[in-house]
């Protein structure tokens, strides 16, 4: 149980250091520059005061987030099944999702709002294209990463190639999936409060952080503003909680990233 | 499960040559017929060829030259149901082993109920049989091969290519396997290409022990094995069989220090 103690103390001291340093720090700063820095007391007294507005954001976020990070999930698996069919498939579709990730996700932004509106749709757009790239590329390098003496096994069962697909190469790539899936997870919130930022709408209570951010900063609202980042980190923290949790229960029976289990 | 009265099938290979590209030949002008029931054994210095020849004969690879015919039929056709068990145990680490067993079964659409019954017998053949629920990654190296031998039967398999199946085994387990490799044949009979390193393997399981030579690889000799069947742990311990490993013995080694010069 030592390991368990240790694994829950260490963050909590951690923190405990942390927030003590914040304290030293604003303790020290001189009396010009005070506003900078809210004493962390304040922050916590800004989420009192505004937790409603908070949750209610921080919900839009997180829904734009998962609406972005499925269906990033689900397209950039089909597309990866696709490009690991040929070469040639792959050498035509490569560049172009290169210069999708490359996209400058705050230029779209205005282009987006025209096309689909302010607010959910856009931000999910936005939450997707960020999402798309680190999936596909891993997934499609699991598929084509196959071990080959599988493949001659399958060959000589004569396996039609939807089997060769659906009973070795999508499992065989499980692993690589979830290592883009984990870089996605943690892009999906950042995706969603960017996108947010730029394309969000206070239209029927659908402001997320990122509205929050634009509305507090014209006001130096200082502690608002933090606490409006620390909901932002809880909701990325939340998302990577919840694919790690997925990533274990579909890998940890078998997978050499996971302990051995004692059988 | 097996059908007692399936018959095993005969391997017929005539001048077959095969190079990569435009590489050396690997393999020239093999010529060599099997009976129904062989069990053949190839040993030869490594670069010889023979996990070749075994793909050739699995379909796994074309052929340059010459003909291959298992019942009359080419391979990758038509031709009775063959297994392959790999060096290693090639199972796929994220199903059980009941399911590892079942996949042949599964990729040719035979019946459930059929499935699971022939899988429960193929496990209980190699004593696996309360395994059945684990994961390739929770068994030794020798339970993984025996469960890569119970997947090979599960066809029921009329012929059955084996590349150096225990070579990675220590000689105990090896031992225990070879045994059991020939129990298994009791309750139905194949014919059988084993590719091995080991002389004693060779000379334990086989009726017919192909040497081959490298540089490019083709039969140099081939040995009878003459020891009757049932063959049992305590086969290895008479003079027969070490007369017929020696001659094995001096057999290879003529044909390194040919390849030497």
């Amino acid at each position: 149980m030592k390991g368990s103690t240790t694994r829950y103390l260490a963050p909590v001291l951690s923190a405990a250091v942390f927030i003590g340093g914040w304290y030293a720090i604003r303790a020290g700063l001189p009396t010009e520059k005070q506003f900078m820095l809210p004493w962390p007391h304040d922050v916590a007294q800004a989420f009192a005061e505004n937790w409603q507005t908070l949750l209610q954001a921080s919900l839009n976020i997180a829904l734009g987030a998962a609406i972005g990070l499925c269906s990033a999930t689900m397209v950039a698996v089909l597309m990866a099944i696709l490009m690991s069919l040929s070469g040639f498939i792959r050498a035509s579709l490569y560049p172009h999702l290169m210069a999708l990730q490359m996209m400058p996700v705050v230029a779209l932004a205005p282009i987006l709002v025209i096309w689909v509106g302010p607010g959910l749709p856009s931000v999910s757009i936005i939450t997707f294209i960020i999402c798309f790239f680190p999936i596909v590329v891993n997934t499609t390098q699991g598929l084509i990463s196959t071990d080959r003496k599988l493949v001659e096994l399958f060959a000589l069962y004569r396996a039609s190639r939807w089997q060769q697909i659906t009973r070795l190469r999508l499992p065989a790539a499980m692993p690589y999936f979830f290592t883009g899936l984990r870089i996605s997870g943690i892009l999906a919130s950042i995706g969603a409060i960017v996108g947010d930022f730029s394309a969000g709408s206070s239209a029927n209570d659908g402001a997320g952080l990122g509205f929050l951010v634009i509305i507090y900063g014209a006001q130096f609202k200082m502690a608002e503003l933090f606490a409006t980042v620390i909901s932002g980190c809880l909701i990325g923290f939340v998302f990577v909680l919840i694919v790690h949790r997925v990533s274990w229960f579909c890998l940890h029976q078998w997978h050499d990233s996971y302990e051995r289990s004692d059988s | 499960m097996p059908d007692p009265n399936s018959s095993p099938c005969a391997v017929e290979i005539t001048d077959v040559s095969k190079q990569f590209g435009d590489g050396p030949p690997v393999l020239t002008g093999i010529s060599f017929g099997t009976a129904p029931g062989d069990f053949v054994a190839v040993i030869g210095p490594s670069g010889c060829g023979k996990s070749t020849l075994l793909r050739l004969i699995a379909g796994l690879s074309p052929l340059s030259r010459g003909t291959i015919k298992v019942d009359g039929f080419p391979p990758g056709g038509d031709e009775p149901e063959t297994a392959f068990v790999f060096q290693e145990p090639t199972l796929l680490p994220w199903s059980r082993v009941a399911a590892n067993v079942e996949l042949p079964l599964r990729l040719r659409g035979v019946a459930e109920a059929k499935r699971r019954q022939t899988v429960q017998i193929c496990l209980e053949r190699v004593r696996l049989g309360d395994r059945a629920d684990a994961f390739p990654r929770q068994l030794s190296g020798g339970q993984q091969m025996r469960v890569s031998i119970a997947r090979a039967l599960a066809l029921e398999p009329k012929l059955l290519l084996l590349d150096e199946p225990f070579g990675a085994l220590d000689e105990i387990t090896r031992n225990h396997l070879n045994e059991e490799l020939l129990a298994l044949r009791e309750h139905t009979a194949w014919t059988a290409f084993f590719v091995t390193h080991s002389i004693m393997e060779a000379v334990f399981l086989a009726n017919r022990v192909l040497v081959m030579s490298a540089n490019p690889g083709r039969i140099a000799h081939e040995v009878k094995v003459d020891l009757p069947y049932p063959r049992t742990a305590a086969t290895r311990e008479t003079t027969d069989f070490h007369t017929i490993a020696d001659k094995l013995s001096r057999l290879l080694h003529s044909v390194e220090e040919e390849a030497k010069s």
